[in-house]
């Protein structure tokens, strides 16, 4: 897939910081308001496929490999059961919520921003789950354009 | 930490390890590729090693453990169920068992059989993750999360099924796999869709406690048994499985078979669990007869069973590709555990009835142990003469001995033959389909018979006659893969020389559980039930 006009490019340049805070803030925010780590995730996931139409996969290819991205996937998931185990480490059963009600997370920061910090390991567990959709959806979409290259016949 | 609490929290773990060690393999395999087929093989070993811990505990005191994820009571203060809780009676530690068999088998047998081919990260990546699923949909105790860990089986055997993709029709058969699945998942989810919308609850203990048998249960109870039964391979639905069977690696197969087994594991959960206490209330009265939900049922799944069997066994014999031959009897197999399990249905309460169950969850490991021997020597003489079609073999018992007993165990299993595991198991079906009906149990014999046919002429044309120039090098297989056919094989010579103790010890819990839910229940409600 080769890129787009010179317009589309700009464009895109813009408004892709956008996107991807709008995707992080619902990740960051999960256990608050509505969405969380999955939604978030592809949000900021297709916002990477913006860039990706906008430049081309060749070039974004030439950025990142698609070997990277699933090495993030790995540790998002890893991440996601880890948090499991150490709920079973430090708590007493699996999955259990052990950073709650203790500002260990966030600390006086967290105390400000309208308490974040009242939902224990859940916000950690939605990171974890936000890098892995981010990773996942965006590797899948990378790969599918850049297979489809050869397709057309000419690489630019 | 001691044994107690290693027991305690070992429902989790057999999920849990499995799941991480899946998303380490391809970290692990960017290391080395010899680390992480140990590193796959450790992990199989741990939940093995907490599965047998969990079930021996489950057998020798018979108690029903529970383990709530993230702490607390099953049954909030309000009386509500919400919480995800993992219930392991008898018959959940058996189907454990049967699982752990076959994924420590699939492992190893990986390591030679799997070395030549490329993406083995993913490969070992799909094969820990539907491990995981088949054991969460074994020991979970809540409808939605059953759903989820059946998605994530399907889906990963999906993706197995079609792995050797420069073989075009492995494709083919993988997308029929993933249709068929995902509308017997569509089923199973509207199922739980009407049982949440009436009940306001998912956990099934709670389920079966206060299920009130509407017209929309039964609608319900019909969509699982469907859903199931798709995922089962029962005849009409029966397409996907010598397809999948036969394309997917040997190694996979055997897996895919005891993901057959767990989703008859789901039909008999369903039925006797949630729907045990009003099963035997009269429908509808003509005459003097009472047509009882029961025997309804029981008749529909005897007459399914049959067919399946009759299906299952004459297509074998017309097969000339080995793998497609095996899958076919593979099916005919499952029929006569649904022939037990209808059997038993029909004559609910009664002491023929109790043999039919005990014969049925038998049977249940039997075929999936003789099953997954026979495709394990399908593939071996696979990697040693890459043929499949038995026009092409003959005389392989000269260069592969080992392999043609494996066959011999394996072919003599499967036919029932007095002295391995499936004639104990088909004796008990036999008797009991007999008192029900004899002619059933005429054509369930004949047809074993005809199974036995089968696999005589297929040692006939592979493994006797003369020796081949074509195959005058040919070797015998690696000695992983001869590791993994000999730990299936010694069970089947385990529980064919001891099958009383088998069936006191294991399969009479797991009858037990069906035959009465009780227990199931007041472990996670308390109190009396109604």
């Amino acid at each position: 897939m080769s890129g787009m006009s010179k317009i589309v490019k700009t464009i895109s340049s813009i408004t892709f910081p956008f996107v991807t805070i709008y995707g992080l803030y619902v990740i960051a925010h999960g256990h608050l308001t509505p969405g969380g780590g999955f939604q978030g995730g592809a949000v900021v996931a297709s916002g990477c496929a913006m860039i990706l139409v906008a430049y081309g996969s060749v070039w974004t290819m030439g950025k990142i490999k698609e070997k990277h991205l699933s090495v993030l996937e790995s540790f998002g998931a890893i991440g996601f059961i880890g948090l499991a185990f150490l709920g079973l480490i430090f708590g007493t059963m699996f999955f259990k919520n052990f950073l709650v009600g203790n500002d260990f997370l966030f600390g006086e920061i967290g105390k400000g921003l309208s308490n974040i910090s009242t939902a224990g390991a859940l916000p950690l567990m939605n990171f974890a789950v936000g890098l892995k959709v981010i990773a996942g959806l965006f590797g899948i979409v990378l790969v599918m354009a850049y297979t489809t290259k050869a397709k057309g016949g000419k690489i630019e | 930490m001691n044994l107690e609490t290693i027991i305690t929290h070992s429902p989790a773990l057999i999920v849990a390890v499995p799941l991480l060690g899946a998303f380490l393999t391809p970290l692990v395999g960017k290391i080395n590729d010899k680390l992480r087929n140990v590193f796959v093989i450790l992990t199989v070993g741990l939940t093995t090693f907490f599965v047998f811990l969990l079930a021996n505990d489950i057998f020798s005191s018979g108690n029903i453990r529970t383990y709530v994820f993230g702490g607390g009571t099953p049954i909030t203060d309000g009386g509500f169920a919400i919480r995800i809780l993992f219930e392991v009676d008898g018959l959940n530690a058996f189907m454990a068992i049967i699982a752990s068999i076959l994924a420590l088998a699939c492992v190893i047998y990986s390591w030679a059989f799997m070395k030549e081919n490329t993406g083995l990260d993913k490969y070992y990546t799909l094969i820990l993750l539907m491990v995981a699923g088949m054991f969460g949909m074994i020991l979970t105790g809540d409808m939605f999360n059953f759903f989820v860990f059946l998605e994530i089986t399907s889906i990963s055997s999906c993706v197995l099924i079609a792995f050797w993709t420069n073989k075009g029709k492995a494709v083919d058969a993988g997308f029929k796999y993933i249709v068929i699945s995902a509308t017997g998942a569509l089923f199973i989810l509207f199922a739980i869709a009407i049982l949440y919308s009436q009940y306001n609850a998912l956990n099934m203990a709670f389920l079966a406690n206060s299920i009130q048998y509407t017209f929309l249960d039964k609608i319900a109870l019909v969509l699982l048994i469907a859903g199931l039964a798709m995922k089962a391979g029962i005849v009409p639905m029966h397409m996907w499985l010598p397809d999948a069977y036969g394309r997917a690696p040997s190694s996979v197969t055997l897996i895919l078979v005891g993901a057959t087994q767990v989703s008859l594991y789901g039909v008999l959960r369903m039925t006797f669990t949630l729907y045990g206490s009003q099963l035997t209330i009269p429908l509808k009265q003509i005459g003097d007869t009472s047509i009882t939900m029961n025997g309804l049922l029981g008749i529909t799944l005897i007459a399914l069973a049959l067919i399946t069997i009759l299906v299952g066994v004459l297509m074998a014999l017309k097969q000339t590709d080995f793998k497609r031959l095996i899958a076919f009897a593979a099916v005919g197999e499952i029929g006569y555990i649904v022939l037990a399990i209808g059997a038993g249905l029909t004559a609910m309460g009664t002491s023929y009835g109790n043999m039919a169950f005990r014969g049925g969850i038998f049977h249940i490991i039997n075929d999936a142990l003789d099953v997954g021997l026979l495709f394990l020597v399908a593939g071996a003489i696979y990697y040693a003469t890459k043929q499949t079609s038995l026009n092409q073999m003959g005389g392989l018992s000269r260069n592969m001995k080992y392999t043609t007993v494996f066959f011999l165990i394996g072919l003599l299993a499967v036919a029932g033959m007095p002295p391995m595991n499936g004639f104990a198991s088909k004796l008990l079906i036999y008797q009991s389909t007999y008192q029900v009906n004899p002619i059933i149990a005429i054509v369930a014999i004949l047809c074993s018979i005809l199974l036995l046919a089968v696999f005589v002429k297929v040692f006939h044309s592979a493994f006797l006659g003369p020796k081949l120039p074509k195959f005058k090098d040919v070797k015998d297989v690696p000695k992983s893969m001869l590791l993994a056919m000999g730990i299936i094989a010694c069970f089947i010579i385990f529980f064919g020389l001891f099958p009383e103790f088998v069936v006191n010890n294991l399969v009479k819990p797991a009858a037990d559980a069906i035959i009465n839910n009780t227990n199931y229940i007041t472990t996670v409600i308390g109190g009396a039930v109604p």
